[in-house]
């Protein structure tokens, strides 16, 4: 009881939530000593209800109000829900649009997963791999811009194909800019993987065990990382994934270093995706005209980013929704925060919270109780406190840094 | 699991379902009524290993269907839990999430949102509303005040 009292005070005392921030989220954690001894989270601080707004929307509106729901996975929401439509219709999308559509979301992938990297080195400590990962992620940004118009926020799914066709100028760019991406991402992924301070730093924190996985039924990297080797683009196949040729990344150890080897492991498929997919891409048109929706409900699931996003849609016939469901992958993933966190070490804990990739404005939202003394930290006394065990092992270990020339 | 594995063994919860529907190859619907939901819940989830990916609450007039989804990785099926609870008034149906902690967010979502009552749930505190939200109201229920799409447009 004398915990709850503590952990009331400081909800008001911090005030961390800005209206003008996005994705609000709020985790207040207990700790005893340096050790985390429960976590509790606190989500729907800027709900916009969008499952709501959508029953009020047209079935071809749609997209562009879920492409919405987050900006950097605003390819995979409207194709996971334009396939739930067209399994209501029960319609394939011309060859040319399938394609276009895994060019996209695979670039998409690319420009998270490095995002993502550039964040985990920032919070260690390492701002060298954090400008650099950002950098790499503008040309790719640059080409998703010219292919649909929009750094993000792409709006190119509709119903029965995609609104935009890549131009065939197009296609030998994006081979140029692949060709110089590709050893930019070798040498990320070989300086995380050979770095021994990386390995210290990394290994054994934040474990997520399968069993914990499975019950928290978590997706996409955060799965992979412990061992779970699913993929919707492998297990239920939609676009071209099922006409090329890739590999599921898993690893099994649960830490945060596994869940960075299967992110960066990922860029390098998606970049071998993406060839194939401009090396086949088929003539013709990249949408069919689809005027009525039928009564019925069908499913539509999408490897995003993060995880598999969830759609379902039903229908009575008229040309609006009557529901649509989504599951974006944080929703499951951030409740295993729960598994992964009680038990750590309070430096490891924004490192493991960032692991999962929930979303940068996330983990800036952290307070810490001290039950006995009632000592508060900020995001950034915790972010200070990660650094500093960070040069701790740089010290004990005698290791060079990772130096600008190696990357 | 394969596919036929998988429609085996359903036969083993046959008195718990009053039909199964199948639209496609990989989408699947398992009908119930409330009070046998659980019982298949922990049957796809424990028995036959599936992955649980999330739940829907619908209202349709005349009963509100909470829809359990979960994903044979395998065979890549959507296999959907149709539970029909009939009692409009109260509303109520047994919780998921001490079998499923993973389910933990979703049954406080639809609790707020439908007003559904998740027996035996853990912490059934608000999740998606404003502690300042009026009792009794739920946003996503056909007869919400906030929900006359025809008066908006």
């Amino acid at each position: 009881m004398k915990m709850k009292k503590t952990m009331q005070k400081p909800v008001l005392a911090i005030g961390p939530f800005h209206p003008l921030q996005e994705e609000m989220e709020f985790f207040q954690l207990t700790v005893d000593g340096e050790t985390v001894t429960d976590i509790d989270a606190r989500i729907s601080y800027n709900h916009r209800g969008i499952e709501g707004i959508s029953e009020t929307l047209q079935f071809d509106q749609v997209p562009f109000l879920v492409s919405r729901v987050c900006g950097i996975c605003s390819a995979s929401h409207p194709l996971a829900y334009v396939q739930a439509v067209e399994d209501i219709v029960g319609i394939e999308p011309p060859e040319r649009a399938l394609y276009v559509r895994t060019i996209i979301n695979e670039l998409e992938r690319i420009h998270s997963h490095l995002l993502w990297v550039g964040l985990g080195g920032h919070f260690i400590g390492y701002d060298t791999v954090f400008m650099w990962a950002w950098k790499y992620r503008e040309p790719v940004l640059d080409l998703l811009e010219e292919i649909t118009g929009n750094r993000n926020n792409y709006g190119n799914v509709r119903v029965g194909g995609c609104r935009e066709d890549i131009p065939d100028e197009a296609v030998p760019k994006i081979f140029k800019e692949l060709d110089l991406l590709e050893p930019k991402i070798e040498m990320l992924t070989k300086a995380v993987l050979d770095d021994p301070i990386i390995h210290a730093r990394l290994k054994g924190v934040g474990v997520l065990s399968r069993e914990d996985a499975v019950a928290y039924a978590v997706a996409g990297p955060t799965a992979r990382g412990s061992g779970i080797a699913i993929d919707v683009r492998r297990d239920d196949p939609y676009a071209a994934y099922g006409d090329l040729d890739w590999n599921v990344i898993s690893q099994p150890e649960g830490d945060v270093f596994a869940k960075a080897v299967v992110r960066l492991l990922e860029c390098m498929e998606s970049v071998k995706m993406i060839r194939e997919s401009l090396n086949k891409l088929p003539k013709g048109p990249v949408a069919v005209e689809v005027k009525e929706i039928p009564p019925g409900e069908g499913c539509g699931r999408a490897e995003a980013p993060r995880g598999e996003t969830f759609h379902y849609v039903r229908s009575d016939g008229g040309n609006r929704p009557v529901r649509h469901k989504i599951r974006a992958p944080s929703y499951v993933n951030v409740p295993s925060f729960r598994a992964s966190c009680i038990g750590q070490h309070i430096a490891d804990v924004t490192l493991t919270l960032a692991a999962v990739d929930p979303c940068y404005s996330c983990t800036e939202r952290l307070a810490v109780i001290d039950s006995h003394n009632n000592i508060t930290h900020n995001y950034d006394t915790l972010l200070q406190m990660s650094r500093e065990k960070t040069a701790r092992i740089q010290k004990e270990i005698g290791a060079p840094q990772l130096k600008l020339e190696d990357l | 699991m394969k596919q036929e594995e998988l429609k085996n063994r359903l036969s083993e919860i046959k008195d718990k379902l009053i039909g199964i529907e199948e639209t496609t190859e990989r989408r699947m619907h398992l009908l119930c009524e409330a009070e046998n939901a659980h019982a298949v819940n922990k049957f796809l989830f424990e028995n036959l290993a599936l992955r649980f990916a999330i739940i829907t609450g619908i209202d349709s007039d005349d009963c509100f269907e909470i829809l359990y989804h979960y994903s044979n990785d395998e065979s890549g099926c959507v296999v959907t839990i149709k539970a029909f609870i009939r009692d409009r008034e109260n509303p109520a149906i047994e919780s998921i999430t001490p079998l499923i902690p993973g389910a933990e967010w979703i049954e406080r979502e639809i609790h707020d949102l439908f007003g559904i009552n998740f027996v035996n749930h853990p912490n059934l505190r608000r999740l998606i509303l404003a502690d300042d939200w009026p009792e009794g109201v739920y946003p996503l229920r056909k007869a919400c005040p906030f929900n006359d799409v025809q008066g908006r447009l």
